[in-house]
């Protein structure tokens, strides 16, 4: 038992429970502050995860018997998680007026939901991947339907809880059938013994099943149906860390679940995972094409994101692996500087529909250019955060068709689905900058933290598509623990 | 920092500076767009008078420096930057056409600052490419400056077929663009893994002394010349140009008319032929029937055109089959000669375009019906376009004549391409100078409508960017050698490259190149 190895999620842990302490003597008026305390305390661990003092610097080791491993791929998610959990607490304070009551709670949950992302990126057991997936996904049951005087919003938490609780139990099964055939739970011991159940047909339904429960928390087709109405519904401060959290999180368990558990059964599942990959694309893209309202565009297009990240595991090389870890970190600052915008400009309109963006040049340039770059990012045009991610996807998958043709068939997928893409995109572009009827002209106000955060997330998106040799060597070092 | 890297980084610093200006000072805008491209055009012409003495690195490179930073050391990428006698010329042109079409935007009179921001990123992205050492920077400069073209094209485009343009221009460029990318991913996938960079003098090093694999050529070559060809308006991929350029802004339409359609030439030229030679020679008989296509089908369009700006844009796509048939000579003479005219049609079509776009603007109409005698009014502007349809013509003493001569000497030495040169001289005298002829009485001869009575000819500033333009066709048309001395070396090399050295014993055809040389 190492305990000092979880002093990261433990610390995470408590901040939620002070948050929740604190909630009791705080003044209602000073309560909202409490969220950008919150925040600091966020940061600083953040910051404290570069230093030698942090669990992050013991490295390859384990605790709980090897259900715990702390490895560069979990540093590396811990990171990701703790800046993005940081900024959303940030965006949920520019949110907390919405909210009816508990806005403290509100802070809690999104700390809780970290914890549960932490452990995530750790989890080598199907225990602690199942018991970190529940704590993600009932803290998001709650968080989605907060707002619950809106009708959409609980329409969003009934929706996630009933096909979550579906998928979770798809999950169970899939875990209870693995462990019947192979007495494993334990990933790093499953890997030993999975080479000789390949043809299995019990073992292979079982890790069918978990895919099917990773499946849904990443969004990816056929397990998709949950995400637009979700996404519309929920609020704002917690679809960003939906889009950017969960389905982080259920990268950080596909990948590891994929390549170290039961490498030899995934390196035969090629096909399946191009097929999934390429519907999911094409099916994010199209479905994006009509929607008018804007949390629900990116709705789509983070299923179509999904596709592309798949694209990397699909790829079954450590440069697709890479390519996923890189991309999903351009997709923090991308998708987070889109919500903060929608949070600030949209906050007194029913539907955030995009139309509402008209004229937001003339009445705050700065979040205009924001949401500017989030969407040209999103595309995937140099020399932003999302071009050279999608340039790292499409030179993995490229780089085994010459073993297999069907890459390319999902290279060329990928593409058609980048050029759909560029229709909506645009579309947003063209309502901030050239929108008819902007009704009001006042200029937006934002507090400064706000400020710093999307001043954070531009430099980011500049940052990974300029000079992305920073990052790619962590994540190529991350990518290392991995078969 | 060398002439180079400024030449390239002064309009990009320039767009970032621009965002931070307020939006009520159009005129500060302007004044900065044209004086950073001015500036950047000295400078292009003093990188160009220095070529000949600045000293090259091993490779034959000449202001090499690399920006650092940028790039990503694991995966071979670094933003390295420098110039040979094939894209000195394409610099200083691409220079010269930017100011010429910074100049040309006094047009617009909406939402200046983000018209200005996109030019002059575009001009950046536009530079960048042709002077990229490295692949992946080559095509991450050339996306840069297309996506403001879409933009600007729909934003401030003009026509009632302004949405159909942008969409159609979008989806054809950005899939040509695209597959560019799969090909070049591709041909870096050939290095063994670990030699593998994006250095451009280092492949070129490498698949000189290595064929790449016939298989792999299969895929990689047809990939490149199709997205490559796409962004050149190869017929039958070439529907989205003219329609595209008559809906654009004059300065877009001069800025991607003249240089930045160049880049698909260029990447044939620098990359997909010497890297990929055998399938690129198995291609060449096909290529030269569809430069054809763009030579004598967009030619018979071209003189179909009721508007004079789809006139314009069918010219200039008709142009660029002279190009490909040059490409497709695959010989000293003919792939110096397509150097030579990407060069001169960057001039001639930035020329057309900026013309049509002052004739517009004071008109308000294209209609070559509806125009007439308009010389009379326009004196200036009136003989600036007798001279630029001259040039379309390939008159000798402008540039164009060189470049169409040299390349139609060069495929007349390829004894498989005979019939088609035969067939393109037809098509580039008869059927050039009939559009290029009719267009010009149609728009300036004749009786003049009334309603023309009070229009002005263009005052000294406004003569400027096609004074600048005119002389440029005029000084490398009377004295070619400026370029061809520095361009021959450069096409030497990539013609035997492409032709020699071949693993597989000499083919007739490759035969018969050399001794075309």
């Amino acid at each position: 038992m190492n305990l000092s190895l979880m002093s990261l999620e433990i610390a995470v842990f408590l901040l939620g429970i002070v948050v929740l302490m604190a909630d009791l003597w705080l003044p209602a008026e000073r309560k909202r502050m409490l969220g950008y305390a919150a925040a600091a305390a966020l940061v600083m661990l953040f910051l404290n995860s570069f230093t030698s003092h942090c669990s992050c610097a013991l490295l390859d080791e384990s605790a709980f018997g090897g259900m715990f491993v702390q490895d560069a791929l979990a540093v590396f998610f811990k990171r990701f998680f703790l800046l993005a959990a940081a900024m959303v607490l940030v965006l949920a304070v520019e949110f907390s007026d919405r909210i009816a009551a508990g806005v403290s709670e509100y802070y809690s949950l999104i700390i809780f939901a970290l914890s549960g992302m932490l452990f995530a990126a750790s989890s080598n057991d199907f225990t602690m991947l199942f018991v970190s997936i529940e704590l993600i996904t009932i803290t998001f049951y709650v968080l989605t339907s907060f707002t619950r005087g809106k009708v959409a919003a609980l329409e969003a938490g009934v929706k996630y809880l009933i096909l979550g609780a579906l998928s979770s139990a798809f999950m169970v099964y899939g875990i209870a059938l693995v462990w019947g055939t192979t007495g494993k739970f334990n990933f790093t011991e499953l890997a030993t013994v999975s080479a000789n159940f390949t043809t299995n047909k019990l073992f292979l339904f079982g890790v069918l099943f978990i895919l099917v429960g990773l499946g849904f928390k990443i969004a990816a087709f056929p397990f998709q149906m949950w995400t637009p109405d979700v996404y519309q519904g929920a609020p704002t401060p917690t679809t960003a860390f939906l889009a950017v959290g969960s389905k982080a999180a259920g990268f950080a368990l596909l990948l590891r679940f994929l390549f170290t558990a039961i490498p030899s059964v995934t390196a035969h599942w090629d096909k399946l995972l191009i097929i999934i990959s390429a519907i999911t694309i094409l099916y994010g893209n199209l479905c994006a094409l009509p929607q008018r309202n804007l949390k629900r565009l990116l709705g789509y297009s983070s299923i179509a994101h999904a596709g592309y990240l798949l694209l990397g595991v699909a790829a079954l090389t450590s440069a697709g692996q890479t390519a996923v870890l890189y991309y999903l970190s351009g997709y923090l600052f991308t998708t987070l500087a889109a919500f903060a915008v929608i949070a600030i400009v949209l906050r007194h309109l029913d539907s955030e529909d995009i139309s509402g963006l008209a004229g937001l040049h003339q009445r705050s340039p700065l979040l205009a250019a924001t949401l500017t770059l989030a969407m040209v990012s999103l595309a995937g045009i140099p020399p932003l955060a999302g071009f050279f991610g999608k340039f790292l996807l499409l030179k993995a998958v490229v780089e085994r068709g010459a073993a297999n043709p069907g890459y390319y068939c999902l290279a060329f997928t990928a593409l058609v689905g980048v050029v759909i893409s560029l229709y909506y995109y645009f579309g947003v572009i063209k309502a901030i900058y050239f929108g008819k009827g902007a009704n009001d002209a006042l200029p937006i106000p934002m507090s400064l933290p706000m400020r710093a955060v999307v001043c954070l997330c531009i430099a980011g998106m500049f940052w990974l598509g300029l000079a992305p040799n920073c990052l790619l060597k962590l994540a190529e070092q991350a990518v290392g623990v991995l078969k | 920092m060398t002439t180079l890297t400024l030449i390239f980084a002064l309009p990009l610093l320039a767009a970032i500076a621009l965002a931070f200006v307020p939006r009520n000072f159009a005129v500060i805008m302007r004044a900065v767009a044209v004086g950073v491209t001015f500036v950047t055009m000295l400078l292009g012409i003093l990188m160009f008078w220095q070529f000949n003495g600045a000293t090259a690195d091993a490779s034959g490179y000449k202001f090499v420096s690399t920006i650092p930073g940028l790039g990503a050391e694991s995966l071979g990428i670094a933003c390295k930057l420098g110039v040979d006698g094939l894209n000195v010329g394409l610099v200083l042109m691409g220079a010269i056409v930017a100011f010429a079409a910074a100049c040309c935007s006094f047009e617009i009179k909406t939402r200046e600052k983000e018209f200005y921001i996109l030019l002059l990123v575009m001009t950046g992205g536009i530079l960048g490419a042709f002077m990229s050492l490295d692949l992946f920077f080559f095509y991450f400069f050339h996306e840069m400056a297309l996506v403001p073209t879409f933009i600007m094209i729909g934003v401030w485009g003009r026509g009632e077929r302004k949405n159909f343009a942008t969409f159609q221009i979008t989806l054809y460029l950005s899939i040509g663009a695209l597959l560019a990318l799969v090909g070049l991913i591709a041909l870096y996938l050939q290095l063994p893994v670990d030699a593998r960079t994006f250095d451009i003098p280092t492949l070129t090093k490498y698949f000189s002394e290595h064929t790449m694999a016939h298989s792999a050529q299969m895929f990689i070559f047809p990939l490149l010349l199709l997205g490559f060809g796409i962004l050149v308006s190869l017929w039958p991929f070439h529907s989205w140009a003219a329609l595209g350029y008559g809906s654009a802004p004059s300065a877009t339409a001069m800025l991607h008319a003249g240089v930045l359609k160049k880049f698909g030439l260029y990447g044939l030229i620098r990359i997909a032929i010497p890297f990929a030679p055998e399938v690129a020679r198995m291609h060449m008989q096909f290529l030269a029937w569809l430069a054809l296509g763009n030579v004598l089908y967009v030619g018979w369009v071209a003189m179909k055109q009721k508007n004079l700006n789809m006139l314009i844009g069918n010219s200039s796509v008709a142009h660029m089959g002279m190009i490909f048939l040059g490409i497709a000579s695959l010989n000293l003479i003919g792939v110096t000669g397509a150097v030579v005219i990407m060069i001169a049609h960057g001039f001639l079509a930035a020329l057309t375009f900026g013309l049509s776009g002052y004739i517009y603007n004071q008109t308000g109409t294209l209609e070559m019906s509806e125009l007439g005698g308009l010389a009379k009014k326009l004196r200036f502007i009136g003989v600036a376009l007798v001279m630029a349809a001259m040039a379309g013509c390939g008159l000798p003493g402008f540039l164009n004549f060189v470049g169409e001569a040299t390349v139609f000497f060069g495929a007349w030495a390829q004894p498989s391409l005979r019939a088609v040169t035969v067939l393109a001289v037809w098509g580039a005298l008869i059927i050039g100078a009939v559009y290029m002829l009719r267009a010009v009485r149609a728009a300036l001869h004749g009786p003049m409508s009334d309603k023309w009575a009070n229009l002005s000819d263009a005052n000294l500033w406004r003569k400027l960017p096609y004074a600048v333009l005119i002389a440029s066709l005029l000084v490398f048309g009377f004295f070619p050698k400026l370029l061809t001395e520095k361009i021959k070396p450069v096409t030497e090399q990539i013609v035997n490259m492409a032709t020699v050295k071949t693993t597989t014993p000499a083919t007739p055809t490759a035969v018969v190149m050399v001794e075309g040389k």
